[in-house]
């Protein structure tokens, strides 16, 4: 038979046995085919559409977000001293640094963008009707879960902005009744913004957020699945009657299309626009307006008419009440009914309660253009911000150089006692700044053991065990040895 | 094989479906054409897709995880440690502290190194570093004997840094130096202890 193929047919036949061979070998062990086929051969009643691609969209976008957050991770370090200088270095020293940050800086817009689109569109479409209840409520703990992971992420790079926000946004935890005060402590790991602060966002945005997240799009996918693609308006959500199309192949190449356009949308403007980064976090700055990222803008603005007494209402009754409506959704508006024309109360509530963010979104930043004081201040900060960009990255000097390097300049006596340890050969044995050598023992942090008299007991009469390596009675005079005292107590 | 076959299957029944949504598909989007060219090509423009896409993704991921290949974060710089003319006249090892700064990532260590300048035999300057060779310890020049004497386990060393007597297992460790505008200029390198070669310590 294979005679009469060509040698190009006889290769091309190979080959393929061969891939289907190892096909088959690890389709044995693992399944895969019919997982594969479960998976993609989900029917969609009334055929695909473009307006199915947003969770799809919403799921890249957080895989997006994971990968690159992790490998920011390498270069990060959360704590006060150092996540500015390192969020700095990545932006500024690392190869392609500014570009992996901004696309995570920006990727967490595109995930607020793709939602609402998530959300306006089972909304339009009804999509949460029909025994869907517990999948709506699985996609709202996932809508407050990556708010929850802007406002942590927000804080990590500690400059200026970041810092400020956070302490607002803290801050309204504490008008929460009785246990309000409580929470914001805990959220800052303190009564104040501090390093402490730091560690539990980076915490809650890297290990405790992401997991829940990763919990709960399971359930999501698993309760959509279950309950079936809702299809188009005119569908039956329960018992679907028109013709179904499986998500494979073209839902799933639309997904793709949707999903490159937004990686590709995004690099464009990462590339073109890098997320800047601001000055260092200064806690004693007076003047700082923050300003949080646009999609928090809306509650921000919402915050400032509610001051004083009332603020409980404003602050916690209100947005509880809109809370509620949006989760209970499904419970509320329970008929089968999906047409946006047919349900007009839910629909004008919907649009109502939309055109009221987008109203105090656009407010927030008119107000701040139009008060002549604000918009100097922030002008101000722009240009502050513009100047950190433009200068070139400064490695932070580890602290145990800073101390050595001190000495002279903050004790006189110490730095005395500097020369006469150096003049007499103690840093021989000792070690320079009194790091220790095998021939001699480590010297930081003799101060912390031994009282001043103590240590010049021991310097003018070793003990046995420090005569047995080699140390000698020193007869100095007594203004050098207080001299020597007061460096070796400098050294930290 | 078997994925193939029911691709085509669901191929058919696809055409079939459509031929019942023709007009509304058409007149949805123009995209219904792309899609419309079977799995096959669909399957090969998903995957062209997810190709693109990892490709699109791995590339700047990659650069950056490899950053330090190409940063020169723990390479020592040269340090200055005063004019040349200043040591021409020397007739006996000065003892000189160096400041060393070392940049490690997104920090810098600066610390003080003390280090003899010198001349050799021939009248060259030459800079050596004070570890002493053996154990490590600081090895000052003692001037009443004209060497350089460790005071841990008494290595004796000649003013050049050649090895005299005692334990050291050589002479003391010269530093690499060059003159660049008159400034002298040294590389402070930590080398190992208890061998006869120089070997420097990564």
């Amino acid at each position: 038979m294979n005679q009469s193929l060509t040698t190009q047919e006889g290769s091309k036949l190979a080959n393929r046995s061969r891939t289907s061979r190892v096909f088959e070998w690890f389709d044995e062990r693992t399944g895969i085919n019919k997982l594969l086929g479960k998976a993609l051969d989900e029917p969609i009643p009334g055929g695909v559409r473009f307006a199915y691609i947003f969770g799809s969209g919403l799921l890249f976008l957080f895989i997006s977000q994971v990968i690159t957050g992790v490998f920011l991770a390498i270069y990060y370090v959360p704590s006060a001293d150092h996540a500015h200088t390192t969020v700095a270095y990545i932006t500024k020293e690392v190869t392609a640094g500014s570009f992996l940050r901004s696309l995570h800086s920006y990727g967490s817009s595109a995930v607020v963008v793709v939602l609402l689109l998530h959300v306006l569109q089972t909304f339009v479409y009804g999509s949460y009707k029909g025994r869907r209840e517990l999948l709506w409520i699985a996609g709202c703990v996932l809508f407050a879960l990556m708010a929850g992971m802007a406002f942590t992420g927000y804080l990590l790079p500690w400059d200026q902005k970041a810092y400020f926000a956070t302490a607002v946004g803290t801050n309204i935890a504490s008008e929460v009744p009785l246990v309000g005060e409580g929470i914001k402590r805990l959220m800052r790991g303190g009564a104040d913004m501090g390093t402490l602060t730091l560690s539990r966002f980076f915490v809650a945005h890297v290990f405790l957020i992401p997991s829940v997240i990763f919990f709960f799009v399971a359930i999501h996918i698993y309760l959509f699945r279950k309950a079936g693609a809702a299809g188009p308006i005119s569908e039956d959500p329960i018992a679907p009657k028109q013709k179904a199309e499986s998500f494979y192949p073209r839902q799933l190449l639309m997904d793709l299309v949707f999903s490159l356009l937004l990686i590709t949308a995004l690099s464009v403007f990462s590339w073109l626009v890098p997320a800047e980064l601001g000055p260092k976090a200064n806690p004693s700055d007076t003047q700082f307006l923050p300003r949080p990222e646009w999609y928090y803008r809306p509650m921000f603005h919402w915050l400032k008419f509610w001051q004083g007494s009332q603020s409980f209402i404003g602050i916690i009754v209100i947005p509880t009440i809109v809370i509620v409506l949006f989760v209970g959704l499904p419970f509320i508006d329970r008929k089968l009914e999906r047409r946006p024309w047919k349900r007009p109360v839910g629909v004008i509530v919907f649009a109502l309660v939309f055109l009221s963010f987008v109203t105090l979104g656009v407010l927030s930043y008119r107000d701040d253009r139009r008060n002549p004081a604000v918009a100097a201040q922030i002008a101000k900060q722009r240009k502050e911000t513009e100047e950190f960009m433009r200068t070139p990255f400064e490695p932070e000097t580890a602290s145990s150089s800073l101390a050595a390097a001190n000495i002279a300049l903050a004790d006189p006596l110490a730095a005395q006692g500097k020369t006469i340890f150096e003049a007499q050969s103690c840093n021989s044995c000792h070690g320079d700044g009194g790091i220790g050598t095998p021939a001699g023992a480590k010297l930081i942090g003799v101060g912390a053991k031994m009282s001043p008299d103590q240590l010049i007991t021991v310097l003018r009469q070793p003990t046995a065990k420090m005569a047995e390596g080699g140390m000698t009675p020193l007869k100095w005079k007594d203004d050098d040895m207080k001299a020597v005292v007061a460096y070796l107590r400098s050294l930290k | 094989m078997e994925r193939e076959d029911q691709s085509i299957e669901a191929g058919t029944q696809q055409s079939e479906g459509r031929a019942q949504l023709a007009a509304p598909l058409e007149r949805r989007s123009f995209l219904g054409l792309l899609f419309g060219v079977g799995s096959v090509g669909v399957t090969a423009l998903i995957s062209i897709g997810v190709a693109s896409i990892s490709a699109l993704l791995s590339v700047p991921i990659v650069r950056f995880v490899l950053h330090p290949l190409s940063a020169k974060t723990t390479e020592t710089a040269w340090s200055e440690i005063g004019a040349a003319e200043e040591f021409s006249a020397i007739t006996i090892p000065v003892k000189r502290l160096m400041t060393v700064e070392q940049r490690d990532g997104w920090r810098k260590v600066i610390s003080e190194k003390s280090v003899y300048v010198t001349k050799g035999k021939d009248g060259q300057l030459r800079v050596l570093s004070a570890i002493c060779t053996h154990l490590g310890c600081s090895v000052p020049w003692i001037e009443a004997k004209g060497q350089f004497i460790c005071p841990c386990h008494n290595g004796v060393f000649a003013p050049d840094g050649a090895l005299i007597s005692g334990p050291p297992p050589r002479g003391l460790d010269e530093l690499e130096t060059k003159i660049e505008g008159g400034r002298l200029l040294v590389r402070y390198q930590y080398f190992r202890q208890l061998v006869p070669t120089k070997e420097v310590i990564a």
